[in-house]
């Protein structure tokens, strides 16, 4: 709050661009295409969760009552490519664009046009890859895995899929240089790696793993598309070729997504967690190295995805010891935010309810996960509801609960309004009771046998998929709230301004701007002081 | 003041039949559907170890880990005026916790190890290696199974149940729980002998399926182009089912897996009859056949192979799966649906049949469509006219 | 700015390029862990001289054969199963006729199980990954030669040699 003087007076509200074209479509400024981010992403998370819940819906109850099934497997494909390259990665772009550059005392991204060219892409991306539910033979249905044969039966919505990708995968890229960019050379003085914000080491680790992946990614499809255009033989047996290389080299790139989905999660629980313990991050370093750690050992584990494709004696082991090794760096993490809990003194505003929230229920996910990895279990679980309550419960209640606690965490900043602490805590308690509900039943009913990706069910999965889809329904209904609440606090309607430190223990250059934080920032660049860090390497 | 207490007590008895109700309830779902099988062979009772060995670790690990950040929200709360500590690290604490974890992994290991090199290498108790009694192929297409006794020569297709395919359908009036089996029964199980070693080669026609017995303990991948090699020995006569577990197109959760394990003087027996069944069919499949039998075979055959997209009242599902009932090609030229039938429609969701079907059963599925509902062709097709095509 | 802009680009371009080279790189892999089943092409001379042959020891090995359902061939091996002594040559033959009365091109893929016997499944005569044309209702014998390497692990004591015709589009 006291240092906000220093700042304020001099980069003031109008420098802001006049009229919407300007404003937005042409913008270079970190915080607008920030926003531009989040607001696509909540787009295409209500998009992705409405194709959810007629998912759930259809399984109800035993029996086709509303849709059929090739038109199931068309939503279950779209839920899944929708939410995870439309939903959850651009809304950690957006966390990204809107934080780093303030988090680390830089005027804005290194790239500024780059930015505004790589938000731009996704609407048309996704613009295409949602036109093919309207296509003769529907949209991709061979599921968001893509595998030939299957992928290839399917008509021309490939081509639409393959391009779309294409384009996200170049946005994507694009975004994840102007971060490696930003953080590497946009420092302010003083501010070295270890003092960086944990948000931004996650980041800068994730920026990585994107630039590692995303490539072999389109590299993937594009040999689809020429399986499917030109004759080749990539993934033909016929032609010689072999259907599992594709799984191969699509796990090769899906194991480090599914951690590009989780590491900025990590930071931004990083930052909530010391903010209401008012107490400092415990274990900085090893967060760091952890982080690394994860970020390694995610391209050395994809084949677990694979235990009953068939594989040699040899592969199996070596990707089950792999994959258990991912569990000691992802418990340091756990066992460090539980560490800076202890003997703090907490308050429970919202994003820390999301956080803790976040902290037990990823770790379900985690114990599932280590469950999943043991080999000849997974024999068992591999392609059940078992799986499909694993990566829920990391991807939704972690990765979703970790963005939705970070919006609560600094929609004050943005705005320049507190959002309302009642409305926030109602969000939180429907959404954790029924989120629970719709995914814990779903551990049951892998094990009682009930393959994912089917439209319909024997009766005796009945009683559990009718629990899942309520707590579907009632979740869903939740999000719709919460976009109630992000629009009544960014109208300002019911809500108090919000103060510039916002809250009590709140550390990191973001708290000592105003409130909210003003077009252009750290224009001159930032006079950073240790105090002003959360983070000083001084051990 | 009575009528409070006589309030309360009903209160209380509401309570408790719920409580019963929901503990009666709790148990049989426990005893069905709660928990993983422990099945009917030696690698399932495996993996159900395994699974429970770490469902319990993580049970422990759990409690411990939420006990401790429970409490601490609890005991370190700003409103009890506790002010922070402000230690932020302790490199003993941190060397326990990437220790322990790391000693947990390694027990978990060792088991998990021995039990994948079992699977891949059978061996009996003393250790010594299994010598296999017998090998079945089973070869998954779109969306059925396909199962060859390779030393019998046996082979059949195993397709979902008509009562299931009908109740399935949309609007079809009829509520899941009243079929026996719902989803989960086929028109010819496999039929296995217990205790018996049987190797399983598994490959697929077109996309890739996964043959899955949860009672067996393992689920493997049928890739087209490639075999893989998995084997059972089932201890307990029984019939366990199953589902194909990889996504494989539109009908993907309707390819059950039914097997029955029977004895070996019953399997001997079976092995015998369906012999004297294929020579039977053989015979049949180049014989002339009355209107009648085509028509009767050709339902039974329509119902299994045609009615998941044609639909059993012939009205198809438009415009992906046209209607029969008064097609023009079931009403035209009997060469030209014939055509159809064995060859496929390229760029459509028609398959050709002519390598998966039999002649005789692709001629009588023909000859029952051209009479059946309100078409008019009332003509027939024998099997050698689909030979003919066929081999055109 | 302008190199880490350069080098991270450059590296993203670099793995578009090794999602390529994958492909090379698996065949190789294969090849030398029998993953996938497929075994080693050629026979070397050295291999087969090197053979210390136990004249007692007895492997199975089954012939397989499966037809894609879009080619109308009858394609099945001569013999269900053979004894073999690893060390030894061995010949068998696959039968295969166009029932068609067109001529059809086909392309047959194999296949060995268990994965680690494959390693040690040697053929010197072989009909796979080369294009078979049938005239309408040709029928042709397919040979195979091949020798079971004494290397093969002692716990393997079946294994299968599958193939797959497909038929190739013109």
């Amino acid at each position: 709050m006291s240092h906000a003087e220093t700042h304020s007076h001099d980069h003031d509200h109008d420098h802001k661009p006049k009229g919407f074209v300007k404003r937005w479509l042409m913008t270079t400024n970190h915080k607008d295409i920030g926003t531009l981010y989040l607001i696509f992403s909540l787009t295409m998370f209500i998009f992705g969760g409405a194709l959810a819940m007629i998912i759930r819906l259809e399984l109800f109850q035993p029996g086709l009552q509303f849709v059929q099934p090739e038109f199931f497997n068309q939503l279950t494909t779209m839920h899944a490519l929708i939410m995870v390259f439309g939903a959850v990665m651009p809304a950690f772009v957006g966390f990204a664009n809107w934080m780093i550059p303030i988090m680390i005392g830089a005027p804005d991204m290194a790239l500024p046009r780059m930015n505004n060219w790589s938000f731009w892409i996704l609407p048309f991306a996704f613009t295409m890859l949602a036109s093919t539910f309207f296509m003769d033979g529907g949209a991709p249905a061979a599921g968001w895995t893509l595998y030939p044969p299957l992928v290839l039966q399917g008509g021309h919505n490939l081509a639409f899929a393959v391009f779309a990708i294409h384009m996200l995968g170049i946005s994507s890229i694009m975004g994840a240089i102007n971060v490696i960019a930003t953080i590497m050379n946009m420092r302010a003085p003083n501010m070295g790696y270890l003092k960086m914000p944990l948000f931004v080491w996650t980041w800068l680790i994730t920026a990585f793993l994107l630039i590692a992946v995303m490539p072999v990614f389109a590299g993937a499809v594009t040999m689809l598309l020429t399986d499917h255009y030109f004759g080749t033989s990539f993934f033909n047996a016929a032609g010689g070729g072999d259907p599992v290389l594709f799984q191969h080299i699509f796990w090769f790139f899906g194991h480090p997504e599914v951690y590009i989905m989780i590491l900025p999660s990590f930071g931004i629980i990083s930052e909530i967690i010391p903010t209401f313990a008012r107490k400092p991050l415990f274990g900085y370093v090893s967060m760091v190295y952890a982080t690394a750690g994860i970020a390694f050992l995610s391209f050395i584990v994809w084949a677990h995805h694979m235990f009953s494709v068939g594989m040699p004696l040899g592969g199996e082991l070596f990707f089950m010891y792999a994959t258990f090794l991912i569990s000691i760096p992802t418990g340091v993490k756990v066992f460090n935010w539980v560490s800076t809990m202890w003997k703090g003194s907490m308050t429970f505003e919202t994003p820390m309810l999301w956080s803790i929230a976040f902290i037990i229920l990823f770790t379900i996910g985690g114990f599932s996960g280590l469950m999943l990895a043991i080999a000849p279990a997974d024999f068992q679980y591999h392609d059940t509801y078992f799986v499909v309550a694993h990566f829920h419960y990391v991807l939704v209640t972690g990765a979703v609960f970790a963005i939705i606690g970070g919006v609560y965490y600094w929609i004050p900043k943005w705005t320049g309004n507190m959002y309302s602490e009642r409305l926030g805590k109602i969000h939180f308690w429907w959404s954790v009771i029924s989120v629970n509900v719709l995914f814990f039943p779903q551990h049951f009913l892998g094990l009682a046998g009930m393959p994912r990706r089917i439209p319909d069910y024997s009766v005796q999965f009945a009683n559990w998929n009718m629990w899942s889809s309520i707590g579907g329904f009632a979740f869903g209904l939740a999000q719709i709230f919460f976009c109630i609440i992000v629009w009544r606090t960014i109208k300002g309607k019911g809500t108090s301004k919000a103060t510039d430190r916002v809250w009590e223990g709140a550390k990191g250059l973001e708290w000592f701007i105003p409130s909210p934080a003003p077009h252009h920032t750290f224009q001159d660049g930032a006079p950073v002081n240790d105090e002003h860090l959360a983070h000083v390497s001084s051990h | 003041m009575n009528k409070e207490k006589s309030y309360s007590s009903s209160g209380l008895k509401i309570f408790l039949w719920v409580a019963l109700v929901l503990l009666v309830n709790g148990s049989a779902l426990a005893k069905s559907s709660l928990n993983m099988t422990q099945g009917v062979t030696e690698f399932s009772k495996i993996a159900y170890d395994l699974h429970m060995i770490v469902l319990w670790i993580c049970v422990v690990i759990g409690v411990l880990v939420f006990g401790a950040m429970i409490y601490s929200m609890f005991a370190h709360r700003k409103s009890k005026g506790v002010t922070a500590a402000q230690f932020s690290h302790s490199t003993t604490a941190e060397i326990i916790w990437t220790v322990i974890p790391i000693v947990i992994l390694i027990i978990i290991a060792f088991p998990a190890t021995k039990a994948l090199i079992k699977m891949e290498a059978p061996t009996d108790a003393e250790g010594k290696n299994i010598v296999m009694d017998m090998t079945i192929k089973v070869t998954g297409f779109q969306w059925k199974w396909k199962y060859d006794y390779l030393d019998e020569g046996i082979s059949f297709l195993s397709t979902l149940k008509s009562d299931s395919n009908i109740a399935r359908q949309i609007g079809s009036g009829i509520n899941p729980a009243t079929v026996e089996n719902y989803l989960l029964d086929v028109d010819h199980p496999l039929v296995i002998p217990v205790d018996t070693n049987i190797r399983i080669l598994l490959t697929a026609n077109d996309v890739i399926h996964s043959w899955w017995v949860p009672e067996f303990g393992w689920k493997r991948d049928a890739v087209p182009g490639f075999v893989n090699e998995a084997w059972t020995n089932v201890k307990k006569i029984g019939t366990y089912r199953g589902q194909c577990a990889e996504l494989c197109g539109k009908d993907h959760g309707f390819m059950p897996v039914v097997v029955n394990v029977v004895s070996k003087e019953d399997y001997a027996n079976w092995v015998e009859s369906q012999k004297g069944e294929q020579k039977v069919a053989a015979v049949k499949n180049n014989a002339q056949w009355s209107k009648v039998d085509l028509i009767s075979k050709g339902k039974e055959v329509f119902n299994s192979q045609c009615a998941t997209c044609h639909q059993a009242t012939g009205k198809g599902m438009p415009p992906t799966f046209p209607a029969l009932d008064g097609s023009a090609v079931v009403n035209g030229p009997i060469d030209e649906q014939i055509k159809t039938v064995v060859f496929g429609r390229k760029g459509t969701a028609m398959a050709a049949f002519g390598g998966i079907l039999s002649e005789s059963d692709i001629a009588a599925a023909i000859t029952y469509t051209r009479n059946a509902w309100g078409n008019t062709a009332k003509d027939v097709a024998q099997p050698k006219d689909v030979k003919k095509i066929k081999n055109s | 700015m302008k190199k880490t802009v350069l080098k991270t680009a450059l590296f993203a371009v670099l793995m578009f390029g090794f999602a390529f080279a994958l492909i090379p790189l698996y065949d190789t892999f294969c090849e030398i862990t029998g993953l996938n089943g497929k075994t080693s092409g050629q026979v070397e001379a050295d291999l087969v001289k090197n053979q210390v042959i136990d004249e007692n020891r007895k492997v199975i090995v089954q012939f397989d054969s499966s037809v894609n359902s879009e080619l109308n061939w009858e394609f099945r091996p001569t013999e269900f199963e053979m004894e073999v002594i690893p060390g030894k040559f061995y010949h068998t033959e696959f039968y295969a006729k166009n029932l068609s009365n067109k001529d059809i091109t086909g392309q047959a893929t194999y296949s060995v199980t268990p994965a680690k016997a494959s390693l040690y499944f040697n053929k010197t005569e072989c009909f796979c990954f080369t294009k078979q044309t049938l005239k309408a209702h040709e029928e042709v014998k397919m040979p195979v030669t091949f020798i079971v390497d004494t290397k093969l692990a002692n716990d393997v004591k079946i294994m299968t040699l599958s193939y797959t015709f497909f038929k190739l589009e013109s």
